[in-house]
């Protein structure tokens, strides 16, 4: 059970939150409102950054081998991943078991996962806890991160830094940058196959994607698109690679066995980002100066249908389409419309617009947490990061992240 | 014998016509689509105050060859193949004649000209389904009593960016302007719309002076020690105001004022805070990309001229691929009609003012060294579009389009 005090802080938390949504919506200064989360992150933060040692122990135990263990030839369960000599090791899994003890004692068990988000200006990444809803800890990374994902294993975090021409990999649970990769110049977004021994890589630079082998950590292709190719994504079945070029205005369809382009579909202006839906029976498009949402049928390879959106009040201009997120029931969409500041709710069948969330300033992408209880968005011009209750569709949460936040991953570490 | 020969011309155009039918049909499986694009522009460069301003000789040009590229890359998923054919007249040419000449290769021409030239050369081929895209000439009358409808105009005019900085000053409160005007009539013109912005936007002129050009070179050895002298004599005795804004667009004394002004007050117009479609420091929204990509072409960055040259030829490539064809008529229409937007690295989508076909674009407002800010500025609103809060808007406008 959770102490008294603990507890006492939660609700206290929880009702000062509460209090200081409207007046934030309302326009008050946003630093009075992040007092909350603030004021609380001592009392929460810590026990749960301990916590994640247990996860960590627990993916040692199963023996999942990463493509990044700094030594590929030991045998991942050896232990060695962090280095570190065996008695201390042993005095490490003592003091992991007791604090994972201790957390489950007090964390609410519904949610333990690790949101980490690239903040494109401040050249960092921010560790959000989703138990505690607290910025853990701030990396220090390259210049300009923007693309990030976990890797597979969940062992490892990977983030475009795009003015140092790499991907940088960040130990999830040291919690820093221990390797790099050959991306490429100027890497942006990335997508990697389900085994997650391959990595895509867009490179706005040259118009190319680069394949890289995750596992030797070398360019093992190109493939030659349109102008500044972006948004990368694989078809559940892994055997399309979309990638949209923004200039060009086309999703390109390659298969990922010959790495060959097998058709080009045109969409609106400036396209940032492709998702399918998890039964790959759609694929949806964002074209951030088109304003829209393409529905691409990736059977026929053609536009079925085209998602608009107005919201009373703005001008059609300032609604810029970018980060999708689609739930794993195809039922429900969101999407991210920049410096609308807003996030549309359509509906996955119908394609109607059903409500719009206010969030922060300059709305960009967007993770589920893993049990799809939670969106995350990143808001680059207000510096923060909006939690989304998916089930009631509200925002629920603002957290303070680093200058610009950009991307986003979501994984149980 | 004879019928020997006869058989043998005989199975000879056989085999010729066998050959080239053959040929054809090879050619219409793989041969692109052809679409070339003319740019008319003037030969040789004006002179500038300052060296760094001074434009390379292919300003203009390079940023339509980048657009050419760009094109093509995209023209290969649609197996379009786009040229460029670029033709310089000189001062005792006419721009007419080598427009006339372009016409029989192409259905758009680049036209980088000053507005007389332009529009001899717009009347020249009318109706004759060439379509010009003006690149160069902020003429506002172009757009207004002298519009044409053979006319896109992809430069701003000189309302739209006097209202682009107007906007800017006004949101920093610096409302008193003491403007200074050159001779020459392009400087009275844009002073014209500096004024028509004052109004527009609040500001108050408190006095005009004029900068005669009495003639001489541009720079001299010992230049700055008479210039020291001058400037400050010149801006004395002026009643309080907050900036000043200077238009010379002829390069003769703008670029002498900041730093020199009797008042310490900052200088905007066309030296100081300069509004402008583009500039090399530009570098938002994905810039980044095209001015690299520019920098590996033209191994310089990218200017207002080369941005607006990247634009029309972009718009000509937009039309191209969302038509899927080569025809001029087509790639036209779509251009002129209400689905036509084209994304250029400033943040939001430009399309066509209906009413007198000027593509509508943020105004950047840069100090030589970075991008200062953007207009339309915060909380100045329109029923349409913000953008139309920049430059004469429909209900002002003298345009018919014929």
């Amino acid at each position: 059970m959770m102490p008294d005090w603990m507890m006492l802080m939660k609700q206290l938390y929880g009702a000062v939150s509460l209090t200081l949504r409207s007046p934030l919506k309302a326009g008050v200064s946003k630093g009075e409102a992040r007092l909350g989360p603030h004021g609380s992150r001592r009392a929460y933060g810590a026990p749960h950054h301990e916590g994640r040692h247990r996860h960590g122990l627990h993916a040692e135990r199963f023996g999942y081998r990463s493509a990044f263990s700094p030594r590929p030839e030991e045998p991942a369960a050896g232990g060695r991943l962090d280095g570190r000599p065996q008695v201390r090791r042993y005095v490490s899994i003592a003091a992991s078991l007791l604090t994972a003890v201790l957390s489950l004692a007090h964390a609410s068990p519904a949610s333990a996962y690790l949101a980490f988000v690239s903040n494109e200006k401040g050249n960092t990444v921010s560790v959000i806890d989703t138990d505690t809803w607290t910025v853990t800890k701030t990396i220090k990374v390259g210049q300009r991160p923007r693309g990030i994902a976990f890797t597979r294993d969940g062992k490892f975090v990977m983030v475009a830094v795009g003015d140092d021409d790499t991907i940088q990999v960040i130990d999830a649970k040291k919690q820093e940058v221990v390797d790099t990769l050959p991306s490429g110049p100027d890497p942006e977004l990335f997508a990697q196959d389900a085994a997650g021994k391959t990595l895509y890589v867009a490179n706005e630079n040259d118009n190319t994607v680069t394949v890289l082998d995750l596992e030797k950590r070398v360019r093992i292709g190109d493939v030659q698109v349109g102008v500044e190719p972006e948004g990368m994504m694989l078809s559940p079945d892994g055997k399309i690679l979309i990638c949209t070029s923004e200039t060009t205005n086309m999703a390109h369809f390659i298969d990922t066995a010959t790495r060959q382009i097998v058709a080009n579909v045109l969409v609106d202006a400036r396209p940032r980002y492709a998702e399918f839906k998890s039964d790959g029976s759609e694929l949806w498009v964002s074209a951030e100066i088109g304003g829209t949402v393409s529905i691409i049928d990736p059977g026929k390879r053609e536009v079925t249908g085209k998602i608009k959106f107005a919201v009373p009040g703005l001008r059609s201009e300032a609604i810029q389409p970018v980060g999708i997120g689609l739930t794993k029931d195809g039922k429900t969409g969101f999407v991210a419309l920049g410096p609308a500041n807003r996030v549309a709710v359509v509906d996955g069948t119908s394609h109607e617009v059903k409500k719009y969330l206010l969030v922060g300033q300059r709305v960009w992408h967007m993770e589920f947490t893993p049990d799809e209880k939670y969106l995350l968005v990143t808001n680059g011009v207000s510096n923060d990061v909006s939690v989304i209750d998916v089930a009631a569709q509200k925002v629920i949460k603002t957290i303070q992240v680093g200058e610009l936040p950009w991307g986003i991953t979501i994984a149980q570490p | 014998m004879g019928g020997h020969v006869v058989l043998g011309v005989l199975a000879r155009c056989l085999i010729g016509a066998i050959s080239l039918i053959a040929a054809a049909t090879a050619a219409g499986a793989a041969e692109p689509v052809d679409i070339a694009i003319g740019y008319l522009g003037r030969a040789g460069v004006p002179q500038t105050l300052s060296p760094l301003d001074q434009p390379a000789p292919d300003d203009g040009v390079a940023g339509a060859r980048l657009a050419i590229e760009d094109n093509n890359t995209t023209g290969k998923f649609l197996n379009q193949r786009f040229t460029l054919i670029d033709r310089r007249v000189k001062d005792d040419e006419d721009a007419a004649e080598a427009a006339n000449e372009l016409a029989g290769k192409t259905g758009f021409i680049l036209a980088d000209l000053p507005a007389d030239a332009l529009l001899k050369v717009a009347d020249s081929l009318r109706g004759r389904g060439i379509t010009l895209l003006n690149v160069a000439a902020t003429d506002d009358r172009l757009r207004e009593q002298d519009c044409r409808a053979n006319v896109i105009h992809v430069a701003p005019t000189r309302s739209m960016l006097a209202d682009g900085l107007a906007q800017y000053l006004v949101w920093k409160q610096w409302k008193r302007w003491l403007l200074v005007t050159g001779s020459h009539d392009n400087d009275k013109l844009f002073a014209d719309a500096l004024r028509r912005a004052a109004t527009r936007f609040g500001a108050k002129i408190v006095e005009e002076r004029t900068f005669a050009d009495t003639g001489g070179a541009r720079r001299t050895d010992s230049g700055v020690t008479l210039i020291q002298r001058q400037m400050p004599v010149f801006t004395q005795k002026a009643p309080a105001y907050d900036v000043l804004v200077a238009a010379d667009e002829s390069e003769v004394f703008a670029n002498y004022l900041p730093y020199r002004t009797w008042d310490a007050r900052p200088v905007a117009g066309s030296a100081g805070l300069r509004p402008t479609s583009w500039d090399p420091s530009q570098d938002q929204w994905g810039a980044t990309q095209l001015q690299n990509r520019f920098m590996k072409l033209a191994s310089r960055r990218m200017d207002a001229l080369d941005m607006q040259a990247w634009m029309a030829i972009r718009m000509v490539g937009e039309a191209a691929s969302r038509t899927n064809s080569g025809d001029a008529k087509a790639m036209t229409d779509y251009l002129k009609g209400p689905n036509f937007t084209i994304a250029a690295f400033k943040g939001t989508r430009l399309s066509l003012r209906d009413w007198n076909l000027q593509l509508r674009q943020p105004i950047l407002l840069a100090d030589g060294r970075m991008i200062v800010s953007v207009s339309p500025q915060e909380g100045f609103l329109h029923q349409v579009s913000e953008l139309d809060t920049l430059g004469v808007d429909r209900p002002e406008t003298k345009c018919k389009l014929q």
